[in-house]
């Protein structure tokens, strides 16, 4: 087991390190550059990513995979506008000449300075790791899909195929701003999938199971994966039981953990400020009125020890606090880049992300969490005379603009007179998101996170993220089946 | 039309590059390699209020790696060209494969599958890389002024934007394949918000895109357009919980056939992620029903002269008049379900996968206006939202929005609702199709109408 315990704290990227280190005065140069024009503030994002690969097919390894891309991002921001431009090396010439596109924004403005820039020394990590999974030899790593595969065909016969698969990522970004900013930090990421198709019969269905967040190899002691394996086969085979769903309006049952999408959907991105500087959100204008339930307290917490979502630093160099979107009920606030907070007048809430160094930021969500509430999680599910006790889901996808949102669930089930009864096949909800949470008549006790799968697309470009609940029940909400 | 001189000579230098890497793996001893270089440009403008929000400018380039070692396979890629850095990266992706497992169906075309000569499918507009930024953002301001103006209830707008961007690639393989492409693209979209009751807004959006500037519709005529159907949304409400007839029109019934797109490719198919397994010679869908993939469509989209492996391409009747006729495999998906490969794949450079190119449904005769007559009550779907498609059992479930259909006319706006059938039985019921095809999207579809679908609403 090989870890190179110095890429935890000194970094092992080009730019911090050896004879292509970034140092501030090179940074101020390239800042200077970008300014030349005029300009309210540039900034400089590098990134160097690291990633080690691994897909199982049906118990053989069929390819390994990995590499290195590395970059840096410049951008000039003029009031909302923003200029961009990248360079894929470290090369000074190249590195200019980025910044000398991204200076066009301003157009013929005076030159300005940038601030001496002061390197921040850095405060504990939220995901300090140890032994990265990237560095670990290939064989070990095999060895961890196998386990999953092995696991998956064991827990039962009509288990017929198994995939899996394995993806580690070393990442370092390093951030400088016009306004003095420089800033380090190491991501660490990993994710685990693995896929089975039962068969009885004539009949095939499947089932899937993932996790990792910013972890090292140690996550595989908590969770398993044979757990995930097992996990896999199980929602297979219970879907080779499931009966077509209902169609209609209906009481659902949110279990805890992964239902946390809802709120990502439903309520999450109407709260990213760019949407409310546009005023194309349902919610623009709407801080402090009561846009749901009393019992209901949503926070974007970027500072979980090891989640997806989870930074020590957002991409444009701001240290991210925890904030509280909706307390009790009320709109509290917006998530912020620097752009929209400039525009709002507020502090940056620390949302600024990006995929890469190809792409600009913007207010993006970290970790969504709804706090828990009061509700023994049994009461709730017998409070439902008929509804849908809701578990797993492959995916959801929301309309800004006037809050619809649909997602789809991989397990759920038909509850009646209290109890769960039939696993439902097909089953998709819909609603409207404030009309939802509005309609939040009990909050469990029973807060659990997702286990790290998630991942968030706006606008082209995606980002890992976080979500957790407790179990919820919604009176309302469209149940999108088949049978009437 | 021929390719200007500066991209032959960019493509002669990517040449150099995968031909020397090809050598370096060969003195390594690997039994087989494919190489894709390729290197682009982009801009990217978005302006809205009349505003200018982004000007994005970047030049990028990178080269994927396929080993084949002792049978193992191992996948890279880089943006590093230095040759003392690639000779580092090679060597290294040579060693990554002892990790994998030998893997007896990893093996390449035999040479003589390779094709020699291929057409010029016209793919590339010189005109694509001399849009300047302020021309830019002269069209995405027109685009949005023409959305603002439309309407006095259009209260603002998302904004608009245009993007351009080319690319020249080469495909070498050690069996002597080398492939020289070069393609461009741009489009122009436009985002139209009204507000509506109760604090909802309603977007409407519109777009135009090709891979000829000059084949572009017009900035106004687009922006127009996203107005009109941000106003026909106003007041949308849910219907009632039933069966209906379901119309699709052309953006909606293309989500519909790309899902058939993903369960015809030979991944699904060998992985037992298609519900079409096991269904060739079958009949999948409505005698009036025929899917065509056609990589040679000139300017298309999806076009490519060969495949992600040097073979040659062809078009394919991978459904006709209701009965599967082949699916779309690469080399290794082929030989999992001991089939001919059809010159499928895509994914040079890296692991290389079965896909489609230009994948549509083929169009019938009538007006899109013409499905609608006889249907007493039914939904007219304009847009989908969601993800609810399992590929392994065809159970399909979606959020939609569009317009009731009343004694086959349009009626009032519907949205927050699903549209739920099993695609297989779905795709018996086409009992339509209009003559409405357009080849703006790499998978594309006419209007269609199905005898029945679920509504879950109000």
């Amino acid at each position: 087991m090989a870890a190179r315990k110095s890429a935890l704290t000194l970094g092992e990227a080009p730019f911090v390190s050896g004879p292509q280190a970034i140092d501030p005065e090179l940074a101020q140069r390239l800042l200077s550059r970008a300014l030349a024009q005029g300009g309210d503030f540039a900034d400089l994002y590098f990134e160097y990513r690291r990633s080690a690969s691994l897909s199982m097919e049906d118990g053989l390894v069929r390819a390994a995979g990995g590499g290195i891309d590395m970059g840096v991002g410049v951008r000039v921001v003029v009031g909302t506008a923003m200029g961009y431009a990248y360079a894929e090396s470290l090369d000074p010439a190249e590195m200019m000449r980025a910044a000398e596109t991204a200076s066009q924004i301003a157009r013929a403005g005076a030159a300005v300075a940038p601030v001496a820039i002061a390197p921040r020394r850095k405060g504990k990590s939220v995901y300090p790791v140890e032994h990265p999974l990237v560095d670990l030899e290939g064989a070990a790593r095999v060895e961890l899909l196998r386990r999953a595969d092995k696991a998956a065909r064991g827990h039962d016969r009509k288990i017929k195929r198994v995939d899996a698969s394995l993806v580690a990522v070393h990442k370092e970004i390093l951030v400088v701003t016009s306004d003095g900013v420089m800033v380090h930090d190491v991501r660490p990421m990993i994710r685990i999938s693995v896929s089975a198709v039962a068969r009885r019969g004539k009949r095939s269905e499947s089932g899937s199971s993932g996790g990792g967040g910013r972890h090292g190899i140690d996550y595989f002691d908590r969770i398993t994966p044979e757990a995930h394996g097992i996990e896999a086969a199980r929602v297979a085979l219970i879907n080779l039981d499931s009966r077509p769903a209902p169609a209609g309006t209906m009481p659902v049952v949110l279990a805890p953990g992964d239902s946390g999408i809802l709120l990502h959907e439903a309520v999450g991105h109407g709260l990213e400020a760019d949407f409310n500087r546009k005023r194309t959100s349902n919610y623009t204008d709407q801080i402090g009125k009561r846009v749901a339930s009393p019992l209901v307290t949503v926070v974007d917490d970027p500072r979980i020890a090891g989640s997806r979502g989870s930074l020590n630093v957002d991409d444009e160099g701001v240290t991210p606090r925890e904030h509280r979107l909706i307390v009790g009920g009320t709109l509290r606030g917006y998530m912020h880049d620097r752009i929209s907070a400039d525009f709002f007048r507020m502090k940056p809430s620390g949302s600024g992300r990006r995929e890469s160094f190809r792409h600009v930021t913007m207010p993006r969500m970290t970790n969504t969490l709804m706090a828990a509430g009061q509700d023994d999680p049994i009461d709730i599910i017998r409070s439902v005379k008929r509804g849908i006790y809701a578990v797993k889901y492959s995916g959801g996808q929301v309309n800004i603009s006037n809050g619809d949102f649909v997602f789809s669930l991989t397990e759920g089930y038909l509850i009646e007179d209290g109890k769960l009864g039939a696993p439902l096949r097909g089953v998709n909800l819909i609603g409207n998101g404030p009309a939802a949470l509005r309609s939040v008549s009990m909050v469990g006790h029973d807060f659990v996170l997702s286990d790290g799968m998630w991942t968030c697309g706006k606008d082209g470009q995606s980002v890992p993220v976080g979500v957790g609940m407790p179990t919820v029940k919604v009176d309302q909400l469209t149940v999108g089946g088949t049978a009437v | 039309m021929p390719r200007p001189r500066a991209i032959e000579k960019t493509l002669d230098r990517l040449a150099d590059i995968a031909t020397r890497s090809l050598e370096q793996l060969r003195a390594l001893g690997v039994d087989h390699a494919e190489i894709a270089v390729g290197s682009g440009s982009e801009l990217e403008v978005g302006v809205r209020q009349g505003e200018i929000e982004l000007v994005k400018e970047a030049g990028s380039s990178g080269l994927g790696v396929r080993v084949v070692h002792d049978g193992r396979v191992a996948t890279s890629s880089t943006t590093d060209f230095r040759p003392e850095s690639l000779a580092v990266f090679l060597a290294r992706a040579v060693e990554m494969a002892q990790v994998s497992e030998p893997d007896a169906l990893a093996v390449p075309p035999s040479p003589r599958a390779l094709v020699k000569e291929w057409p010029d499918l016209d793919l590339f507009d010189p005109a694509t890389d001399r849009i300047g930024a302020a021309r830019a953002i002269k069209l995405a301001i027109s685009g949005e002024r023409a959305a603002l103006r439309a309407d006095a209830r259009i209260t603002t707008s998302e904004g608009a934007s245009f993007g351009r961007s080319s690319g020249c690639s080469v495909l070498a393989t050690s069996g002597g394949f080398l492939g020289r492409s070069a393609g461009t693209y741009q489009s122009l979209v436009v985002q139209a918000v009204a507000d509506d009751e109760g604090g909802k807004k309603r977007k409407g959006v519109h777009w135009t895109g090709g891979r000829f500037f000059g084949e572009l519709e017009s900035p106004v005529e687009i922006g127009k357009e996203a107005a009109r159907r941000a106003l026909a949304q106003l007041g949308a409400t849910k219907m009632p919980t039933g069966r209906y007839p379901i119309v699709f029109d052309k953006h909606a019934a293309r989500a519909i056939v790309g899902l058939v797109a993903s369960c015809v490719v030979g991944d699904a198919v060998y992985r037992h992620r298609s519900y079409l397994a096991g269904r060739l010679g079958t009949a999948i869908a409505s005698p009036i029903v025929s899917f065509i993939d056609d990589p040679l469509v000139p300017r298309g989209p999806g076009s490519r002269a060969f495949d992600g492996e040097g073979r040659k391409v062809r078009k394919i009747a991978v459904c006709k008049k209701g009965v599967l006729n082949s699916y779309l495999l690469d080399t290794y998906s082929a030989r999992k379900l001991d089939l001919r490969p059809t010159g499928s794949a895509s994914g040079g450079g890296g692991v290389p996968h079965s896909s489609t190119s230009n994948f549509y449904l083929m169009p019938g005769r009538g007006s899109p206006e013409a499905l609608l007559k006889g249907i007493e009550r039914g939904l007219f779907v304009t847009r989908m939202m969601g993800f609810g498609f399992d590929a392994t059992t065809g159970n399909f479930s979606r959020g939609a929005e569009g317009f009731l259909i009343e004694n086959g006319e349009l009626g009032h706006p519907v949205s927050e609702v699903t549209v739920s059938r099993n695609l297989d039985e779905l795709l018996r019921g086409i009992d339509k199709i209009a003559n409405d095809l357009e080849f703006k999207t790499s998978i594309a579809a006419p209007s269609f109408r199905v005898d029945e679908m679920t509504v879950a609403g109000s």
